[in-house]
């Protein structure tokens, strides 16, 4: 099974291991991402602005590419897919947004939100399936106890993203059973690590982060696991607690990489 | 040629305002057959009525149509005052100007246009309207009660009381309902089993009254005074003949690990159980999921323990056939389930607990001996946080839109007794509106404020954080105060909504009593006949209806056995002459017409047919005019057009189509 891959900015640079053991492992699991050709940045966060048409164009254009490629897109970042969903939304059910879109891009068919956005979570639990995931582990986590991060872009609005329950949210954990690992749950695995605020209020997000480390560590986390580059440098920063990205972990569970800890 | 006579009503301003009257009127003359049209204010007052009683007397009408609201507001009101003058009242035809006409539009112009259509409808169909005359069905003179709650109790005592029979048809083992399972009941804080229990024995030994428990409804057939309604009685595999009572099998039962759903699940019970110690009937049954000796072959400890004998393993479901001539509805309710609310944790911690869960804690029969104690770990709390309309009021589909009306004072109950009680445990309730109407309701509610020193704090909880320590951190906001609150507790109860009981779907189906969109059952007027259903014969009582507290159950309760009584002390109804008629020479026995039947009104019998001089022995439908509701599906289904409603012909609507499209 092949998927358009959309990658983002940050996975080129700071987030390289979130990107390349996403498509290592996804050879191992049997499904490859093509990365798409001249993609743009999705601009990081999803504009809210209802006359604002420019910075939703680079997420069009991804999503209209993967459907002239016939198939799904999938985003490993929690920003990426965060912003291609919700643009996506808007080109389905925004008829202003739509026809403005369309005006700009002006394609040859015009694009409708007919692409499907999948998240690589979601690839590996409604695709491969996380039974099937557990078969194709070779060095199970067995022992280690991990707390699911999911900050708030992969989860809200959940009307849209439709991604998993917004309070009680269970894919990071199924998916963390599946490698042979023990989730930890605690209450703060939903909240907002403060995201773009530690640039401007680096204190405000070092709290959020602390509290967030604080809980997990009280319940025993040994690490957190996330799918986002920006939790992932603040609730570093915060320095309480280890923070790997979701493919880190697959990678090492599949044996295609060597635990370096 | 018919002399139709046609009255436009203003209803007030609630048609003219919409709708030109006059025009209507002066229309209608121009309608063929009609002789008489004029249009009043009010044409259902007594004035009214006069006008038309002189206008038939007058010009000798032989038919009329008022237009004016809802034939299901004021038809029989017109039919009566026809039949006064001696006019067969299924000569009066109503032209519906104001639900359908005035009251959903605007513009004056096009809604004129619309009455005058209606009216010209009606008119056309009046041409073809014959007199009928209403049959009589005999009233069998027993009611049923569907649920043995306190609703269903207060319902079936009362219609006893009257001198008529009842039967309360029970789901689980025992009477009581969730009445039984509360503590104490505001506002004057008795206790709940104490006012329950004499009138559950009121109820058992009142020689009207038939209980039936661990029982369903499994089908119901037939209509107003002549219900026949099959009733599942389950297995109890315990002979309520032989047994005492002793409760001695329950003690030695070695299945005790089944969720005990009477303490709702927060401590277990055995395989073979009574609900709870003052249970009616006082005879367990065998939860045969739970029990060894249906899931192993091996035990029959009850068996051998039993010195009546009274343990039959073998026992089958068994269904009994009752008639009825009312049936009420007292169905109650359940809370909703919690899964969509992972903010406030419940079943992440055990100290999230529900207000329902929290009567089980309080009650000296509950899961701690009435203990007020944390379920993870015993200790007693020292501070509690109550957070009030969880799931209700709610905007999003996580929960449901109504108020629950119970919730605001039962909180101020439970925060009351607790600092009554426990004087050192700080109590706060998060709330968005506090809601106490009702006679002393408000002044108990002060009393938990002012007397009793319970925080009240004017917001909702965003989250509710389990913590390392095992306590739990309430994440909220006062809105007065304007600020964020972070509240350790110890204990957190959720004010949870109720919705009705999952089965009242399945028996509003039965039956064919309407729903709405929450799933309580629809009273036939919102304000003028809150106890009765739209489907002659069918009452309803107590929170199947709408959500309400006890005093209002047993309020309603009693409204409905009044109606019920009313309806048992005749010993005839006129029933609806607006029934199927088969043509003999059009039908061609295909049974169609009986397969969409839903009252099985219609057999098929040979009979010796002339066909147009031709004789010959034919298989024909008949409907039986006493089963038949004139629903009309019949009418729709049968291929060769034999199928016809009398009232409502297919002539009579044809003719109305075709003054609509004229």
């Amino acid at each position: 099974m092949n998927y358009s891959y959309y990658p983002g900015c940050t996975l080129r640079n700071k987030a390289k291991d979130l990107d390349r053991w996403a498509r290592e492992c996804a050879e191992v699991l049997g499904f490859h991402l093509d990365e798409l050709n001249d993609w743009q940045c999705c601009g990081g966060v999803y504009p809210l602005g209802s006359d604002e048409i420019a910075s939703k164009l680079p997420s069009v254009r991804a999503l209209n590419d993967a459907k002239e490629h016939g198939q799904d897109l999938v985003a490993v970042c929690s920003a990426c897919y965060h912003v291609l969903k919700r643009v996506n939304n808007d080109m389905a059910n925004v008829p202003d947004i739509q026809t403005r879109a369309n005006n700009y891009m002006a394609l040859d068919e015009p694009y409708k939100g007919e692409t499907k956005v999948l998240h690589y979570l979601e690839v590996l639990r409604d695709r491969v399936g996380f039974d099937e995931l557990k078969k194709k582990v070779v060095k199970p986590l067995s022992g280690r106890k991990i707390g699911a991060y999911y900050g708030c872009l992969l989860l809200r609005p959940s009307g849209i993203l439709a991604f998993d329950d917004p309070e009680d949210p269970t894919i990071l954990e199924d998916f963390i059973r599946a490698l042979g690992a023990e989730p930890v749950i605690y209450p703060y695995r939903n909240e907002c690590c403060g995201g773009y605020v530690s640039l401007k209020e680096p204190e405000l997000a070092g709290s959020l982060c602390d509290r967030i480390a604080d809980s997990a560590k009280g319940f025993e986390a040994e690490c957190l696991v996330t799918a986002c580059p920006l939790c992932k440098y603040n609730l570093s920063k915060s320095g309480k607690l280890p923070v790997v990205y979701f493919t880190e972990l697959l990678a090492e569970a599949l044996g295609i990489k060597e635990d370096d800890k | 040629m018919q002399k139709i006579g046609v009255f436009v009503c203003h209803c007030g301003s609630n048609i003219a305002a919409t709708v030109d009257v006059k025009k209507v009127a002066k229309m209608a003359l121009k309608e063929p057959g009609v002789c008489h049209a004029e249009d009043y204010p009010y044409m259902c007052s007594e004035a009214g009525q006069s006008r038309i009683a002189a206008a038939i007397a007058e010009k000798g009408l032989t038919g009329i149509v008022v237009c004016s609201c809802s034939p299901r507001m004021h038809e029989a009101t017109f039919r009566k005052a026809a039949e006064r003058c001696g006019l067969n009242p299924y000569m009066v035809e109503i032209a519906n100007l104001r639900e359908h006409c005035s009251w959903i539009h605007k513009d004056m112009e096009e809604a004129t246009e619309k009455a005058v259509i209606l009216m010209r409808a009606a008119v056309a169909k009046v041409h073809l309207n014959t007199p009928l005359q209403a049959g009589e069905s005999a009233v069998t003179k027993r009611a049923l009660v569907i649920g043995g709650g306190i609703a269903g109790i207060q319902t079936a005592i009362d219609i006893a009381d009257a001198g008529y029979k009842v039967d309360i048809v029970e789901k689980t083992p025992s009477i009581g309902g969730r009445m039984s399972q509360l503590d104490k009941t505001f506002p004057t804080l008795d206790c709940s089993a104490c006012i329950l229990t004499p009138k559950m024995v009121e109820a058992a030994a009142h020689e009207n009254i038939t209980i039936h428990t661990y029982s369903e409804v499994e089908k119901v057939s037939g209509f107003v005074g002549n219900f026949t309604v099959d009733i599942r009685k389950k297995a109890r595999m315990v002979d309520m003949t032989k047994c005492t009572g002793c409760g001695v099998c329950q003690e030695k039962c070695p299945s005790r690990k089944t969720a005990n759903e009477f303490n709702r699940g927060l401590n277990t019970r055995s395989a073979i159980y009574t609900p709870f110690a003052q249970a009616i009937p006082n005879v367990p049954v065998i939860d045969t999921e739970s029990c060894i000796k249906f899931k192993t072959g091996k035990c029959g400890v009850c068996a051998a323990v039993c010195q009546a004998g009274a343990i039959d393993y073998k026992q089958q479901d068994e269904i009994i056939t009752e008639t009825y001539g009312a049936i009420v509805v007292a169905t109650g309710f359940d809370t909703i389930k919690l899964d969509k609310y992972g903010e406030y944790a419940y079943g992440q911690s055990k100290d999230v607990i529900t207000s329902l869960e929290l009567e089980r804690i309080m009650n000296a029969a509950g899961p701690t001996k009435g203990h007020l104690e944390r379920l993870s770990d015993g200790k007693a709390p020292k501070e509690i946080v109550f957070i009030q309309c969880v799931g209700s009021r709610c905007s999003d589909d996580r929960g449901k839109p109504y108020c629950s009306k119970i919730c605001c004072m039962y909180t101020a109950k439970h925060a009351m007794l607790i600092r009554d009680k426990y004087p050192d445990v700080n109590v706060t309730v998060f709330y968005i509106d506090v809601r106490t109407p009702g006679k002393n309701f408000d002044e108990f509610y002060r009393r938990a404020v002012e007397d009793y020193g319970v925080n009240y704090v004017k917001g909702q909880v965003g989250k509710v954080a389990p913590q390392p320590d095992g306590s739990l951190l309430v994440q909220g906001v006062d809105l007065l105060d304007n600020k964020q609150i972070l509240k350790k507790a110890d204990m957190v109860v959720l004010a949870t909504a109720i919705e009705p009981n999952p089965d009242a779907r399945k028996i509003a189906t039965m039956l064919t009593a309407s729903i709405d969109t929450n799933n309580f059952l629809t009273e036939a007027h919102p304000k003028l006949r809150p106890v009765e259903s739209p489907t002659a014969g069918v009452f309803l009582s107590g929170v199947c209806q709408g959500p309400k507290d006890i005093p209002e159950t047993v309020a309603q309760a009693g409204a409905a056995a009044v109606k019920v009584i009313g309806l048992l002390a005749k010993d005839k109804l006129k029933t609806n002459p607006c029934t199927a008629q088969a043509d003999e020479l059009l039908c061609n026995g295909c049974s169609t017409c009986a397969n969409v039947c839903p009252y099985g009104a219609i057999t098929y019998e040979v009979r010796l047919v002339n066909d147009h001089g031709i004789r010959e022995e034919r298989r024909v439908a008949s409907v039986n005019s006493a089963l038949c509701q004139g629903c009309g599906a019949c009418t729709v289904a049968c291929p060769s057009g034999a199928m016809d409603l009398q009232g409502f012909s297919n002539r009579q609507i044809i003719a109305e189509v075709d003054a609509i499209c004229r």
